[in-house]
């Protein structure tokens, strides 16, 4: 897989473990749990995988999502609204 | 729009209205509160963040299963995002229907997929000075399952 630029926004723990709201990457993962790993690697964060979600281009999808250029991907921790 | 965010105090008289039906026998509600305690901690204030885009289209989706699930008038969801004090309402629920079993029923259910499905967070700021994402700290140790 090529290196593509991909988006990725950052929300709650995973912002404050970030440090950054968002940023863009080039990056070669192939699926959202390729990225996850990817930005784990970097950032330390403390939940697993297993513990949250993926969004791509603002809807659900499964971790073995196919990214593709210019994609904008969220990694969703557990909610807590209400 | 059957589910929303706001930025300010929330304006219940405005969203009771957008539920007014000729058919409608009654309306029921649900306000959720900023509680001065949780899980044994004294909590000073909230913070709640949102992915606003893909939370206004998961809260409308559940809003929409609740008006095809029961035989239900209107249905609307308000929730707060930003800093807010203890007794400060969160959210917002509200159902009317020609009959008042369906709309207490509606009601339950829009809240507890919202809590469950929106991706909405919550930041906890204690007595102590010490600060946590609920759902996120405890599991980040002992990962829970339940989540979804």
């Amino acid at each position: 897989m090529n290196r593509r630029p991909l988006k990725i926004q950052y929300y709650a723990l995973l912002r404050e473990q970030a440090g950054r709201s968002e940023e863009t990457l080039e990056s070669s993962a192939a699926t959202a749990a390729d990225l996850y790993a990817e930005l784990n690697a970097r950032y330390g964060f403390t939940l697993a995988r297993e513990q949250l979600k993926v969004a791509v281009n603002s809807e659900f999808r499964e971790w073995t999502q196919a990214l593709n250029a210019g994609d904008a991907i969220v990694f969703i921790p557990p909610v807590a609204g209400g | 729009m059957r589910f929303r965010f706001s930025p300010a105090a929330i304006d219940t008289e405005a969203a009771r209205r957008a539920l007014l039906d000729g058919g409608a026998g009654g309306y029921v509600s649900f306000e959720g509160w900023v509680r001065d305690h949780n899980e044994g901690r004294e909590v000073t204030r909230l913070e709640y963040e949102a992915f606003e885009e893909l939370a206004i289209k998961e809260g409308d989706r559940i809003v929409g299963e609740a008006l095809a699930r029961f035989p239900i008038k209107h249905a609307l969801c308000v929730h707060r995002v930003g800093d807010l004090a203890i007794g400060e309402m969160a959210v917002w629920v509200g159902v009317s229907s020609a009959h008042r079993g369906e709309a207490f029923t509606a009601c339950r259910y829009i809240i507890d997929e919202v809590k469950h499905r929106v991706p909405i967070w919550k930041k906890e700021h204690y007595r102590n000075g010490d600060s946590g994402w609920v759902n996120c700290e405890a599991c980040a140790a002992a990962p829970l399952h339940s989540h979804g």
